[in-house]
């Protein structure tokens, strides 16, 4: 029985973070093996940024700068949400295909399911904003600000798409079916695109809306994009930033978990 | 001291809302062997295989497998078992090498020894020249086949198969009999579920039929079969407006009550007269003027033992997820 005495052992933190990366592995044979599904989700945002910059660009002044350089930032925010989405239609249809029955049979880290898939998709997020810093240059957009500033805007849109990517797990998990997920998944994106300060200035919303329009959490990553991009003082609105994408984080993985655990019955 | 069973079920009761899926069932497999659970669609199979996995918790009653708690030690059950779900369950955009590395590392594995057992499972299962291919181009078969060696890479003691044959070809069917024989004589204790009464006839040390979520029997094929008692004489009449005539005439000659199946056009009774029986009723059929499209004495099969058991119906309904 030393055998299975040994296997009764539980797992250990190094054992945790390998069955993760196995998952990440699996998942990012998937999206190499998948590239226009790749190239489709960088389309999206990438749309998005050209009818923002040509449909909305010349009806819209912002005071003190050109839209261009109000909207890009936005986008690349927008970009990674849109990631985020591919998270709880994959894992919808993992439940679905009673791939992830196996998973649970096996002896791998429950949390190894979850955290693997969301470390994969966040390579969508560097795909895609890749594409847009490229498309953002080619339709005027302009970096003001240095490298190490720029590199910072762009980590943090990063940490808010990951943050968020868990949101998409819980969606994923508890819609159990990836149509359902992917109509499900746009409703938050609609809310925090359009009830927020990026694509058209907040002062011109009605009063009651301008206070969750301001402080949302895409609002204010979009502020902190925007600072660390083109320079200006970034540090309030990068904190908040933070702050929401840790909070964002911590409650989705604890409500991920729990619908993990009770996926099947 | 007994050695204890590999699998022990107690009064295991199952829910879903309103639905009793499992109501009170009891079941035990001695290592190295095979148990069949056998019974129509939605009798509670799979559902006890899944609770068995630790993939849903029981309502009520117990259940250890290699002596862990599904309950209370799922995690280091889960080091000692494989399962082969209903759905092939693997990553169509993976190679069959690299879905079987993966679980591989997922039973924590180092990485020479999941690549060998990889290797070894392909061979083992004839898939060596599909190995590299990606998982989405093989043929149904072939899916199953690497479905059941994804849950023989980490070699568990203990094996869960949910219907491990269905849509198989004979050949490839015969093969994995073949295959899970070898296992069980290497110590694996198996426990599968089917639909097929020949399935359960050749590899299933003890069968238990489940019906709506209830055993109703449990034993050797050949102990099952004797709950039917001996040989039946069997008639089949080619047009079916003689039916009730060839069974009030058997009935008449076997002095018992024919069992009738409409849809097939059967009659059949018990018998234990052997050749002449037949001969007799042979004539009778022919002084009747009945005529038969077969008729011949049976030995019964796991087939009749189980449509008299579950009361000759195979319900449709899906087996409660």
């Amino acid at each position: 029985m030393t055998e299975l005495a040994l296997a009764a052992q539980r797992p250990s933190t190094r054992l945790l973070v390998r069955d993760t990366l196995g998952v990440a592995k699996r998942n990012l044979l998937r999206i190499a093996r998948t590239p226009l599904m790749l190239i489709v989700t960088a389309v999206q945002p990438a749309l998005l940024l050209v009818l923002f910059r040509y449909v909305l660009g010349g009806a819209i002044s912002i005071p003190g700068g050109s839209y261009v350089d109000y909207v890009v930032p936005a986008v690349f925010v927008e970009a990674v949400l849109i990631g985020g989405m591919t998270t709880s239609i994959g894992l919808a249809e993992d439940l679905k295909s009673g791939i992830v029955d196996r998973f649970r049979s096996l002896p791998m880290a429950r949390s190894a399911v979850l955290a693997g898939r969301t470390l994969a998709d966040l390579s969508r997020s560097v795909f895609s904003l890749g594409v847009l810093v490229g498309l953002g240059l080619a339709v005027g957009f302009h970096f003001h600000a240095g490298a190490g500033s720029i590199l910072a805007g762009l980590a943090i849109v990063l940490a808010f798409g990951y943050a968020f990517s868990w949101m998409y797990v819980a969606i994923g998990l508890a819609t159990k079916d990836p149509e359902t997920a992917q109509i499900a998944g746009i409703l938050p994106f609609f809310v925090l695109m359009f009830a927020s300060n990026a694509v058209v200035p907040v002062a011109t919303m009605p009063g009651w809306l301008q206070g969750f329009a301001r402080n949302q959490p895409l609002s204010v990553t979009v502020s902190a994009t925007r600072a660390l991009l083109e320079g200006g003082p970034a540090a309030h609105w990068v904190w908040q930033s933070l702050a929401w994408a840790a909070g964002i984080l911590l409650v989705f993985f604890v409500a991920s978990l729990r619908l993990y655990r009770n996926s099947t019955g | 001291m007994p050695e204890r069973a590999m699998i022990e079920v107690e009064d295991v009761s199952k829910r879903f809302g309103e639905t009793p899926a499992l109501a009170g069932v009891s079941l035990a497999c001695p290592r190295a062997s095979v148990l069949a659970l056998l019974g129509p669609n939605g009798a509670g199979k799979t559902t006890l295989v899944r609770i068995l996995t630790t993939l849903i918790r029981p309502d009520r009653g117990r259940a250890t497998v290699a002596g862990f708690d599904v309950a209370t030690e799922a995690t280091p059950l889960r080091s000692v078992i494989g399962l082969a779900g209903q759905y092939a369950a693997l990553d169509g955009l993976l190679t069959g090498r690299e879905n079987l590395e993966l679980i591989g590392l997922w039973y924590h594995l180092d990485k020479r020894e999941y690549r060998r057992r990889a290797q070894e499972v392909l061979e083992r299962l004839s898939l060596t020249d599909a190995g590299n291919r990606l998982v989405k181009t093989y043929s149904g078969g072939m899916r199953r086949r690497l479905d059941v060696g994804a849950s023989l890479v980490g070699r568990p003691p203990v094996l869960f198969l949910d219907e491990p044959t269905t849509g198989l070809d004979p050949r490839t069917r015969n093969d994995l009999w073949q295959f899970l024989e070898e296992l069980v004589e290497g110590g694996t204790t198996v426990l599968m579920t089917t639909q097929y009464m020949e399935e359960a006839e050749r590899l299933a040390h003890r069968i238990v039929v489940l019906d709506t979520g209830r055993v109703i029997a449990d034993g050797t094929a050949e102990q099952l079969k004797d709950l039917l008692g001996g040989d039946r004489l069997e008639a089949r009449v080619t047009d079916s407006a003689d039916l009730d005539r060839a069974a009030a005439l058997l009935g008449e000659l076997a002095g018992g009550p024919p069992h009738v199946d409409a849809e097939q056009r059967r009659v059949s009774v018990p018998t234990a007269g052997g050749t002449a029986f037949l001969l007799r009723a042979g004539l009778r059929f022919q002084e009747e003027q009945i005529r038969l499209d077969d008729l011949g004495i049976r030995r019964p099969s796991l087939d009749d033992v189980f449509l008299s058991l579950t009361g000759g119906h195979i319900r449709d309904a899906e087996e409660a997820a």
